[in-house]
């Protein structure tokens, strides 16, 4: 240990693993949600619309997603499939748990356009996949912006999970770092420091927009 | 003496009449609304079918545009079975394709204009012409250009809808329904959702189109000097039927059924 509580050596000593670690945590964070916003809107879509062959598994497979841990899916996954590099698998994983909240943002958010739209778009015609492409989805997704910009905070401040499958994110870095020289305080304090750097400002954003869609 | 149920002065007299409903039974529930409703509109012919709410008007209007189905019965128009047809004496449902080749002779208006908030005035009247009649852009947009005038929003081509007045969002609706070329067009209680002084312009325009067109209308109207001008014959419904039938000049002056008379007498005072 040094000799103070904080020390301004050890901290810069600390930032560049960290930094290349919060490097690997923007690219789960945003591979994972571009995942689950794509993957999210497919489900939404498919328990809609489609028949009962394909809504029954669908809807088992999100029962199934959100009623077991995270953490426990991110190694079940990474243990069956040995020869994928940890990063795809976190960031698959990470985009499917999340894509099956998502669906029910999107969901929500289609239920959200007044029916007096549908009936529009059946007066004047317009072929079924038109009136999804141009006329309901532009409105639901307008709807579930806030929803999509809080999961995604929340899946930033979900990837320290990645750890467990020595995927050398934000924290992981900082736990080397510290398991290296025996001092955890600076690197820890600035992986939290930076955590809430990134996600106390998104989260306004996120409000902000909140209120103008109310 | 006028004739009730001929005065088509635009209307073909040997054809098919326009539209044509038979034994048609709607129900919602255990709310049985159309039981049974039978009557025909010539091409042509302009109907304004009043009556207190709830005496199933706006139904008759959505079964026509396909936003609900009936129950019982069937719909034609132009002497085509339009939802439902018979086949080795059984009511069956008609082929979404051949629905959809129906639908497009009708045209709907709606209370509530149902224009698409994310697409400009201009988006919304050339959205249908493009993707569902499949004309070039082009031509969409002349088109539109062209009722964006008749119907007096040329300057707010290219607004957002929210940005307009109801009674601007309603000629646009209008505009966006013409924009379609439909052979029978279908109103709504148009102007039941604006604001007094924005009426007048709305009702306007529809006077014009009555004026200068030959289009097929079924108007559901609450406002009696409006459905007395543009009209041929009046229709009044009271649960489900109609109770009196007559050209505007009598029904509004010399109604017979006592329930006329007492709707009558609340809207007008």
């Amino acid at each position: 240990m040094t000799g103070g509580l904080w020390s301004w050596e050890q901290a810069a000593a600390a930032l560049p693993p960290i930094l290349e670690g919060f490097r690997v945590t923007l690219v789960a964070t945003v591979v994972g949600m571009v995942i689950a916003a794509v993957l999210g809107l497919v489900i939404a879509l498919v328990r809609r619309s489609a028949g009962r062959w394909l809504t029954v598994p669908v809807g088992l497979f999100v029962e199934l997603v959100r009623s077991t841990p995270l953490l426990v899916q991110l190694v079940f996954v990474y243990l069956m499939l040995p020869s994928v590099p940890a990063l795809v698998i976190g960031c698959t994983v990470l985009g499917v748990h999340y894509a099956t909240y998502l669906s029910e943002v999107y969901r929500a958010g289609i239920e959200a356009v007044p029916r007096g739209q549908w009936e529009a778009a059946t007066a004047l015609d317009l072929p079924r996949a038109r009136v999804w492409r141009a006329v309901v989805l532009p409105q639901a997704v307008r709807n579930t912006l806030p929803g999509l910009g809080n999961y995604a905070i929340s899946m930033f401040k979900e990837t320290p999970y990645l750890f467990s499958i020595s995927v050398v994110e934000m924290f992981t870095a900082a736990q080397q770092y510290g398991a290296a020289t025996f001092d955890y305080t600076e690197a820890l304090t600035m992986v939290g420091l930076i955590f809430l750097a990134v996600s106390y400002p998104t989260s306004l954003l996120v409000r902000r927009m909140e209120n103008r869609l109310a | 003496m006028p004739e009730p149920h001929a005065p088509t002065p635009a209307g073909d007299p040997t054809g098919a009449p326009a539209i044509e409903l038979v034994d048609v039974v709607k129900r919602f529930g255990a709310t049985t609304v159309l039981d049974g409703l039978s009557f025909a509109v010539a091409k042509g012919e302009r109907v304004a079918l009043i009556g207190p709410s709830g005496s199933g008007k706006t139904t008759i209007l959505r079964l026509l545009m396909t936003l609900e189905e009936a129950d019982g019965g069937f719909l034609y128009v132009d002497g085509e079975p339009y939802t439902h047809e018979v086949r080795d004496g059984r009511r069956v449902p008609i082929p979404e394709k051949r629905r959809r080749r129906v639908r497009r002779r009708v045209g709907m208006v709606f209370q509530q204009f149902n224009l698409f908030p994310n697409m400009t005035v201009l988006g919304n009247i050339i959205e249908a012409p493009v993707h569902a009649l499949g004309l070039a852009r082009e031509e969409a947009v002349a088109r539109a250009d062209r009722l964006l005038e008749q119907v007096g929003m040329a300057d707010k081509r290219d607004a957002r809808p929210t940005a307009l007045s109801g009674g601007q969002q309603q000629r646009v609706a209008i505009a966006r329904a013409l924009a379609m070329d439909p052979e029978i067009l279908l109103l709504d209680e148009v102007t039941s959702a604006l604001d007094p002084e924005l009426v007048v312009d709305v009702l306007e325009v529809l006077r014009t189109l009555a004026e200068t067109t030959d289009l097929t209308m079924l108007i559901v109207t609450h406002e009696m000097q409006f459905a007395r001008d543009v009209s041929h014959r009046v229709l009044m419904f009271d649960r489900g039927r109609i109770v009196e039938e007559a050209d505007p000049e009598t029904m509004f002056t010399a109604p017979t059924h006592v329930r006329t008379q007492a709707f009558l007498k609340a809207v007008l005072g």
